[in-house]
């Protein structure tokens, strides 16, 4: 297995943000975490990246324990950038490329053409949605072995998330899994192969997006509204 | 092509390359794209384009020649069978709908004619 959460458990003070979560993915695979704001996405997702301390449990991900060897083949997009904004992009892909063994420099180079985007231009003079394929374009150029995505469409333009879903696509290998949150379900439903979803920091349902399909008779984005409904 | 998000993606994948192959878009042995063309052209995981071909497979409307890649079966008679299989579904669904809206099969032939 790539992935592996055992009985992690978070707590916030006394409020528990993670309750038992277990979860277990294989290479390959382009796995959605779906769940309502509030729901333990993200706490998940900074505990894989060693971004914060289990209270419980433990997580492996290419057989190593969260630490530098764990880092190593991951490549995350966080929900908030931590990029300085008065760099130009090409220094940042300098900085990348410096800082990561596995940064391939020609193909974001060439990814950024294919967006127009100018290399000596900063990030500061750019939109939002600019900004966030910056980024995508960043994680994506690593060879990682697990690639965690952080709501990657949040707040950009649906013309935006079609280019940030075929960049992902198109990118993506049977060598690596793709881990991404995101709320909105619809827009990228069609190209996942599994669906996990999370709710009160428990694990409710992970299973195969088509199976799901099948046996509901339902988009993913119906059952998870109906599960969810408030 | 849109995907409807209520269906598995991989049948709605399967019956749109089945439909190119018995309306000769793809030609009676002629290599069909690989999982990853297909997977551009399409915006859909390589796994679902996978899991498609292999249903295709399954009805032999393609093999695999090993290290070669996929081709549209050779013989005929299977890509004939299949398309009037479609042809006869279309044609159940289509009676009884109008059945359902209260014509006979005598009414269902005349309008056929006169709308044709």
């Amino acid at each position: 297995m790539l992935l592996e959460c055992r009985n992690v458990c978070k707590n916030y003070g006394k409020r528990e943000v993670l309750k038992d979560v277990n979860i277990s993915l294989p290479s390959g695979k382009i796995v959605g975490l779906l769940g309502k704001n509030g729901s333990g996405k993200t706490t998940l997702i900074k505990a894989i990246n060693g971004l914060l301390s289990l209270d419980k449990g433990e997580i492996l991900v290419d057989g190593h324990k969260i630490g530098v060897d764990s880092k190593k083949v991951i490549s995350y997009l966080p929900e908030r950038t931590y990029l300085n904004m008065h760099k130009t992009v090409k220094d940042i892909i300098e900085y990348f490329s410096d800082f990561y063994e596995d940064f391939d420099k020609d193909k974001a180079y060439k990814l950024l053409s294919n967006l127009k985007i100018q290399a000596a231009d900063k990030l500061s003079i750019m939109s939002k949605g600019m900004k966030e394929k910056v980024q995508l374009v960043l994680v994506m150029s690593r060879k990682a072995k697990l690639y965690i995505l952080d709501e990657p469409m949040g707040g950009v333009d649906p013309a935006t998330r079609d280019y940030i879903l075929d960049t992902i696509l198109s990118n993506f290998d049977e060598g690596s899994t793709i881990l991404m949150s995101t709320h909105l379900i619809s827009d990228i439903e069609r190209v996942l192969d599994e669906v996990i979803f999370i709710d009160d920091g428990k694990i409710i349902k992970s299973e195969s997006a088509d199976k799901m399909r099948k046996e509901s008779g339902k988009s993913i984005d119906e059952v998870f509204r109906e599960e969810f409904r408030c | 092509m849109r995907f409807n998000n209520e269906i598995p993606i991989y049948l709605q994948l399967f019956q749109k390359l089945a439909l190119d192959i018995v309306t000769g878009k793809y030609l009676s042995g002629e290599k069909i794209p690989s999982v990853r063309e297909l997977s551009n052209m399409y915006k859909v995981n390589p796994n679902t384009v996978q899991k498609a071909l292999s249903e295709l497979e399954e009805v032999k409307l393609i093999y695999t020649e090993r290290t070669n890649g996929k081709f549209v079966t050779e013989n005929k008679k299977i890509i004939k069978d299949y398309l009037k299989s479609l042809a006869k579904e279309k044609t159940i669904i289509y009676i009884n709908d109008m059945k359902d809206l209260g014509y006979s099969l005598k009414e269902i032939m005349e309008m056929i004619e006169r709308n044709e």
